[in-house]
């Protein structure tokens, strides 16, 4: 039984993996990860790491992934063209070569352990009960430098993808355009329904900035 | 399982990843071919764990879940902010420091 399920598990995380490389559209790679993860979740649970198996599926398949699908749809996941770039094929050559090397170097490695089936089970091996005590006193100092990373990653983040002002000229074209003149009682509703006083000033130079800037940067999230 | 055939999988899914990194040009791909890396690092490191009977590796594991996730907070934050200057979302373009 757990055979079948190790190899139903495995073929689908390298299928997942192979889909990640080779689909042309973002949007298809992230969803290809997400299946990839959560086959990986399965290997986990196979190897009696119960709480590393909910935490790679809460956290990656859940959070991050989320965080991926966000921002594919922002930037618009474009099918790339393809290029003429030596890497695309000398790349998957490289990775041939290292698989092989890496099948060598451990199938061919003396650990006695890696033909077992591993360690005599322990009850509660790999609970959350195990893994936190763990955390809280062995690994007490990685914990909390785990914390400070995680701090100061989000802050990156957010300086990183801030809007700035001030960076490019507005275009020029639009400003002219919103300066003219304009007639009395044309152009909007609110003129016509009279909540609205017709101005043929053109509007202060700060407001016309504000309008021409990218729509890129409306949308902001 | 033979702990081997875990070793094998993951040895794979690296390799997959590294020819991914290598070869897409697009840095969105590029992120998730590394989160691929990661994760086969992860399940090695669990299978060893699994080897020994100890659960220091499962922690291990989590450490590096927790670097993952913050990569992919600061990388997706450069893709956005690459996006914002409209300069193209391609890794190839992107050659001003000649690296």
């Amino acid at each position: 039984m757990s055979q079948v399920l190790f190899f139903i598990a495995a073929i689908g995380a390298l299928a997942g993996a192979i889909g990640v490389v080779t689909l042309r559209n973002p949007f298809y790679s992230v969803l290809a990860l997400a299946f990839h993860l959560v086959c990986l979740a399965i290997l986990f649970l196979l190897l009696r790491a119960e709480f590393v198996a909910a935490a790679q599926v809460v956290v990656y398949a859940g959070a991050v992934m989320v965080l991926y699908v966000f921002v594919v749809a922002y930037v618009g996941g474009g099918d790339e063209l393809a290029g003429g770039s030596a890497l695309r094929i000398l790349g998957p050559m490289f990775a041939i070569a290292l698989a092989v090397e890496l099948c060598i170097a451990m199938l061919g490695s003396a650990l006695k352990g890696i033909t077992s089936k591993g360690a005599p089970y322990v009850l509660g091996f790999g609970t959350p009960g195990h893994i936190g005590r763990l955390f809280l006193t062995t690994y007490l100092f990685p914990f909390e430098i785990a914390s400070v990373l995680l701090l100061v990653a989000a802050v990156g983040a957010v300086v990183l993808a801030r809007r700035r002002r001030g960076l490019e000229e507005p275009d020029e074209q639009l400003l002219v355009r919103i300066r003219a003149p304009r007639p009395a009682y044309t152009g909007t509703m609110a003129e016509a329904a009279g909540t609205r006083v017709a101005e043929t000033v053109p509007p202060p130079e700060a407001e016309a900035v504000g309008a021409a800037s990218d729509s890129r940067e409306e949308g902001g999230w | 399982m033979a702990i081997g055939w875990y070793l094998v999988v993951s040895a794979l899914i690296f390799c997959i990843g590294v020819a991914g990194v290598l070869s897409r040009r697009n840095p969105l791909v590029i992120l998730l071919c590394l989160e691929l890396m990661l994760n086969a690092a992860n399940l090695a490191l669990v299978a060893f764990a699994r080897m020994w009977g100890g659960e220091d590796g499962q922690v291990f594991a989590l450490i590096v879940m927790v670097v993952a996730a913050c990569e992919v907070t600061v990388g997706l934050g450069l893709v956005v902010a690459i996006y914002r200057r409209h300069l193209p979302v391609d890794v190839d373009e992107l050659n001003e420091l000649h690296g």
